[in-house]
C-alpha cells in the first residue's frame, strides 16, 4: 500500500486557488503569455519612438 | 543631506533593521532560521526574492545604463519569466519534497556526499569572494558622492546587516526585505514623479520620449540576428534563460527565499509574482535613465559625472577648456532639439529631417567631447575609472530633488545595499552550517539549538569577512570585474550539476562528479587560453558537465539502488 503522501506532496497537486485557474500549467500559460504581450508592447514602444 | 535627509534616511534604514531584529529575536528552530517562518505568504516571499536580486548597483547604474546607452539592456531579463517557469516546475517541488535547507543538500540526496560538497564548495568560494563586492561597490559611489568615509560607510552597512541577519537569520531576512521594498519603490516613484516636474514647460512625457527615441536612447527591443550587437531579443532570450536558471534554481541566496514558506503554492506565487513584474519594472527603471538624458538637455551638467575624480585631477586649463566647450556644445544642443520639436510640429517632413539630422550631430558633438574629457583624465592619471554612468542618477537626486525626498533616495540605495547582503549572508551562513558542519560533525545534527548557534556564528563569521574584505577592495579597484568573471567560471558548473540531477536519471553520482571536475577544470584552461567574452563560460561549463556526464556514465556501472540517491 502506498503511504499517505506528506503535506508538500499533497500541495504540488493542490490547485493555484487563483480566481480564474484551475491548474498550474494555466498559470504557467498566464506568465508566458504576458511575457509575450510585454516584448510585444515594448517592440510597438521602440517603433513608437524610435 | 539637512536634517530632515538625516531623519528619513536614519528612521528607514536603521528603523527596519532594529524593527526585523527584534521581531525575530526569539528565533530558536533551526527551521525558522534558516528556512524562515512556515506562515509565510507569497507577497512576502515575492518580494523577498525581489529584494534579493535588487542590489544597490541596480539603482545606481541601471538608470545610468539608460542614460548612456538607452533601454535596450531590458532584453537581459527576457530569459526571467521563463527561467522562473521552470523553476516553479521543476526546482521548486522537488526542494519542497525533500525537505533540504539548502539546494546542495538536494545534490546529495540525488547522488552523493561528494557531489554535495562540490555544490556547496563552488557556491561558497563564488559568493564567498563576492560577498564584499556586494558592500564595497555601493559604498564608494555613495561615499564619493557625498563625502562620507568610505570606511565608515562600508562599516555601518556591513554591522547593521549582520545585526539583524545573524539574530533572525532568513526570518528576518524576509521581513526586512518587505519593508525594504517599499522604501525602494516609494523612492523610485518620488524620483520618476520629480524627474516628470522637472522637464522644461510644454515637453511633458511625451514630447520627452520623442527626444529620447530620436536621439536612440529609446529602442527596447533589437530583433537582429548580428552577433556583434550587445543587447538583442535572442541574447536576452537564450542567454537571460541560462543566467536566470542558474542564479535562481542553484544560488542558495534565491533558493532560501522560496524554499520555505506556507506551502509549494505560496514559494509558486511568490516566484510568478516576479516573473510578471521584472521586465516591467526594469524597464521604468531604464526608462528614468533615458528619461534624466533628455532632462540634462535642457539643464547645465558637468562633463564629467563623478565630479569627485574630476576635480582631484580636472587641475590645468586643459580641462578649464573642455568644460567650455562642453557647455557650448550642450547650449547648441538644447537649441538643436528645441529646432526640431518646432519642426515636427509644422507637420514639414523635410524640415523635420534637417532638424533632426542637426539635433543627432549636435548630440554627437557633445558626446565627443565627453570621450575627450575622460581621455584628458586618464592622461592625467592612468588608474582613473572613466565610467561616470553609475554617478548619473545620484548627482541628479542630489542636485533636483527636494530635502526629505533626498534621504529617501540614499535610503534607496542602502535598503537595496542591505536587502541583497542580508539574503547573500543568510545563504553563506547555512551553507557552511548544513552542508560543511554538519558533514563533518553528523552527530551533533540531532542537536536543534546548536545548530542554530553555529548558523548564527556562521553567519557573522561571513559578514565580518566581508566587510573586511570590502575594507581592503579599493587596492584592486579592477576587483569587481573580477570577483564577476570568477562567478561566471563557476556557476555554468554548477548549474550543470543540477540539470544533470533533475533531468538525466540514469546518471550516478561519481560520474557527474568527476564530470563536474573535469569541466570545471575545462573551463579555468579555456579560460587563460582563450580570448572570449566570459559570460560564455556560463553555457560552455554547463554544457560541459552534462556532456562529460552522459559520456561517463556510458563507461561506468549504472548506479545501483544502495548508492542511487533518495530523489533519483
Amino acid at each position: 500500500m502506498r503511504p499517505a503522501p506528506g503535506p508538500d506532496e499533497r500541495s504540488e497537486t493542490e490547485p493555484p486557488a487563483v480566481p480564474g485557474f484551475r491548474t498550474w500549467r494555466g498559470v504557467y500559460l498566464f506568465v508566458f503569455g504576458w511575457f509575450v504581450l510585454v516584448v510585444v508592447l515594448l517592440a510597438l514602444f521602440t517603433r513608437m519612438f524610435s | 543631506m539637512n536634517v530632515a535627509d538625516w531623519v528619513v534616511l536614519l528612521g528607514t534604514i536603521v528603523g527596519i533593521a532594529a524593527y526585523g531584529s527584534w521581531r525575530t529575536r526569539h528565533v530558536r528552530r533551526l527551521s525558522t532560521y534558516v528556512r524562515g517562518n512556515t506562515s509565510t505568504g507569497w507577497g512576502t516571499i515575492g518580494l523577498s526574492v525581489m529584494a534579493t536580486q535588487a542590489s544597490a548597483i541596480t539603482f545606481l547604474s541601471i538608470p545610468g545604463q539608460g542614460f548612456e546607452s538607452g533601454i535596450g539592456f531590458v532584453q537581459n531579463y527576457f530569459g526571467l519569466p521563463l527561467a522562473l517557469i521552470i523553476v516553479c516546475a521543476v526546482f521548486l517541488p522537488m526542494y519542497r519534497r525533500l525537505n533540504v535547507y539548502t539546494a546542495y543538500e538536494f545534490l546529495g540526496q540525488r547522488f552523493d556526499e561528494k557531489t554535495r560538497l562540490l555544490g556547496a564548495g563552488l557556491f561558497l568560494l563564488q559568493r564567498g569572494l563576492a560577498a564584499g563586492v556586494t558592500i564595497y561597490a555601493p559604498a564608494i559611489i555613495i561615499s564619493t558622492v557625498l563625502g562620507w568615509p568610505l570606511d565608515l560607510v562600508i562599516v555601518v552597512t556591513g554591522l547593521l546587516v549582520i545585526v539583524y541577519t545573524v539574530t533572525g537569520g532568513s526570518e528576518a531576512v524576509a521581513l526586512t526585505h518587505k519593508w525594504q521594498m517599499a522604501v525602494i519603490a516609494t523612492g523610485m516613484a518620488t524620483a520618476m514623479v520629480v524627474l516628470l516636474l522637472r522637464l522644461p514647460d510644454g515637453l511633458g512625457f511625451t514630447g520627452a520620449a520623442h527626444v529620447a527615441g530620436a536621439l536612440g536612447k529609446l529602442q527596447a527591443v533589437d530583433f537582429s540576428m548580428d552577433p556583434s550587437r550587445r543587447y538583442t531579443v535572442w541574447t536576452g532570450v537564450f542567454g537571460g534563460l541560462f543566467l536566470s536558471l542558474s542564479y535562481f534554481g542553484t544560488d542558495q541566496s534565491q533558493v532560501q527565499r522560496y524554499i520555505g514558506g506556507a506551502s509549494v503554492r505560496e514559494g509558486r506565487l511568490g516566484l510568478m509574482f516576479n516573473a510578471v513584474l521584472k521586465i516591467p519594472m526594469q524597464f521604468v527603471i531604464l526608462l528614468l535613465g533615458a528619461l534624466l538624458f533628455v532632462f540634462y538637455q535642457f539643464a547645465p551638467h558637468p562633463v564629467f559625472f563623478n565630479q569627485a575624480e574630476w576635480r582631484r585631477h580636472a587641475q590645468d586649463e586643459r580641462f578649464r577648456a573642455i568644460e567650455a566647450q562642453h557647455a557650448s556644445a550642450v547650449a547648441q544642443s538644447e537649441s538643436a532639439i528645441r529646432a526640431w520639436l518646432q519642426a515636427r510640429a509644422s507637420d514639414d517632413a523635410a524640415r523635420e529631417a534637417s532638424a533632426r539630422a542637426a539635433m543627432v550631430a549636435a548630440g554627437h558633438r557633445t558626446q565627443a567631447i565627453r570621450a575627450e574629457a575622460k581621455a584628458a583624465l586618464v592622461a592625467a592619471d592612468p588608474r582613473v575609472k572613466t565610467q561616470d554612468s553609475d554617478y548619473v542618477f545620484i548627482t541628479f537626486i542630489l542636485t533636483q530633488l527636494p530635502h526629505g525626498a533626498v534621504g529617501l533616495l540614499i535610503a534607496v540605495m542602502f535598503a537595496a545595499a542591505l536587502s541583497s547582503k542580508a539574503a547573500e549572508l543568510a545563504a553563506l551562513g547555512t551553507t557552511t552550517t548544513i552542508d560543511l558542519w554538519r558533514h563533518f560533525r553528523p552527530l551533533a545534527a540531532a542537536d536543534e539549538a546548536r545548530n542554530v548557534r553555529v548558523a548564527r556564528r556562521f553567519t557573522a563569521l561571513w559578514g565580518v569577512l566581508a566587510v573586511g574584505f570590502a575594507l581592503f577592495a579599493g587596492f584592486a579597484e579592477n576587483l569587481i570585474e573580477a570577483i564577476n568573471i570568477l562567478g561566471s567560471i563557476f556557476y555554468g558548473v554548477l548549474l550543470g550539476l543540477f540539470l544533470v540531477a533533475f533531468f538525466f536519471r540514469r546518471v550516478g553520482g561519481s560520474a557527474v562528479f568527476f564530470a563536474a571536475v573535469i569541466a570545471q577544470a575545462l573551463v579555468v584552461v579555456m579560460y587563460f587560453s582563450l580570448n572570449i567574452g566570459y559570460l560564455w563560460y556560463n553555457l560552455i561549463g554547463c554544457a560541459a558537465c552534462i556532456a562529460f556526464s552522459l559520456a561517463l556514465q556510458a563507461v561506468l556501472p549504472p548506479p545501483t539502488r544502495a548508492t542511487e540517491g533518495r530523489a533519483g
